[in-house]
């Protein structure tokens, strides 16, 4: 067939655009939430003493970092998605996330006496933590890549640990209002461990499924 | 035509104006034809497999078109999607060498003519679709037939018409980026 006749064909399948890719993917995405949610209400729910602990700013800070990472991630994801896109600023915003977790971090060895540092890194919950963020991101991780097949990433690893981490930020967020442990310290060490997990099978699922 | 042109081309395009899109994609197969013949030359390739790679890309820019930000320019969007064309064909071929692609993805205001038909891979691919998809794909571009001639032809409704080229377009998209 002459490359004429081809566009021929596709100049006859001219039809209006549907959805853009930001649209598919938060309403995909807030599918994937809600699955999240009602697991997480299922599963750990709150913890009991979530409202006297609300306004602690250790305990805002857990959301502070995971819904920063969110953000920052689900930028740089709607611009990988759209070929020759450039993506610095993104990268750059996304680059402020572990600086503000490290200030975290620096702010509470600060404040605690040096025998606090270990048991408060360590924490109670660890394990549950490694455990759950994977659990509740792998809703959203599925309807992310979904959302994104629907785009064009000329880098289709990359993109999937993007939105690893995006789908791993959200999940974060909300386990950590089950997780009885609100030390930066903790959080530094067993969130970043749990969302790399959700990062790897991201990164993998991108170059899997993401090609087009 | 200049890179300014081509937005605007496509933004007449994405508003529904077939003529526009023709015109745009007409004009950017030589374009997309020299950097994949450079792009295979330097791979040690054979430009003869140029073709098939002008008729993915073209192929991909239809149908990942919403991809395209209005607010930026058209140019580096289809080079980035010829580059990845490239880029794929030739690791199909087993090349895992670096090739220095940016060499060659300088410009899009290069031409090159269309070679006299070769039986490429788009045909081969034609063949294998459901033969609803393939009477239409086949009326429309082959033949030139418009929606209506198609679907009074082959006694389908004009939305069924639609419906198999759009499906027909896509799996064709799919066969191209599967292993050979």
């Amino acid at each position: 067939m002459k490359t004429d006749n081809l566009i021929r064909a596709l100049t006859s399948d001219l039809a209006p655009a549907g959805p853009s890719i930001e649209q598919r993917f938060a309403a995909v995405l807030l599918l994937g939430v809600v699955v999240a949610l009602i697991l997480f209400a299922l599963t750990l729910g709150p913890r009991p003493d979530f409202m006297a602990v609300k306004g602690d700013p250790r305990f805002i800070f857990k959301f502070v970092i995971t819904l920063l990472l969110a953000l920052c991630s689900a930028m740089l994801v709607w611009r990988l998605v759209r070929p020759g896109a450039p993506t610095r600023l993104q990268v750059a915003a996304l680059a402020i996330v572990p600086i503000v977790l490290a200030a975290g971090v620096v702010a509470e060895l600060v404040a605690l006496p040096h025998a606090l540092w270990e048991p408060k890194m360590i924490g109670v919950n660890g394990l549950v933590c490694l455990a759950s963020i994977p659990f509740f991101a792998l809703p959203m991780l599925i309807a992310a890549i979904v959302a994104l097949r629907h785009g064009a990433p000329t880098r289709p690893g990359l993109t999937g640990v993007v939105a690893g981490l995006f789908s791993g930020a959200v999940a974060a967020a909300i386990y950590a209002a089950h997780c009885p442990d609100d030390s930066p310290l903790f959080v530094a060490l067993w969130y970043s461990l749990a969302i790399a997990i959700v990062v790897a099978v991201g990164g993998i699922a991108g170059r899997l499924a993401l090609r087009w | 035509m200049s890179e300014h042109d081509i937005d605007g081309l496509m933004r007449a395009a994405i508003n529904g104006d077939a003529a526009a899109y023709n015109r745009l994609l007409t004009s950017l197969a030589p374009a997309i034809r020299a950097l994949a013949r450079r792009g295979l030359g330097v791979a040690g390739l054979a430009a003869e497999d140029a073709e098939d790679i002008v008729q993915e890309t073209l192929l991909a820019i239809h149908l990942k078109r919403h991809t395209w930000d209005p607010t930026m320019p058209l140019g580096p969007w289809v080079r980035a999607i010829a580059r990845n064309k490239l880029i794929d064909a030739i690791r199909r071929r087993g090349y895992r060498a670096y090739v220095p692609i940016d060499d060659v993805m300088e410009t899009l205001a290069a031409d090159a003519e269309e070679p006299t038909p070769l039986p490429g891979r788009l045909d081969a691919h034609l063949q294998s679709l459901p033969e609803r998809q393939q009477s239409v794909v086949r009326a429309i571009s082959l033949d030139g037939a418009s929606i209506r001639e198609t679907a009074a032809r082959l006694k389908m409704s004009e939305g069924a018409v639609r419906v198999a080229l759009h499906r027909g377009l896509a799996a064709l998209s799919v066969k191209f980026g599967a292993k050979p």
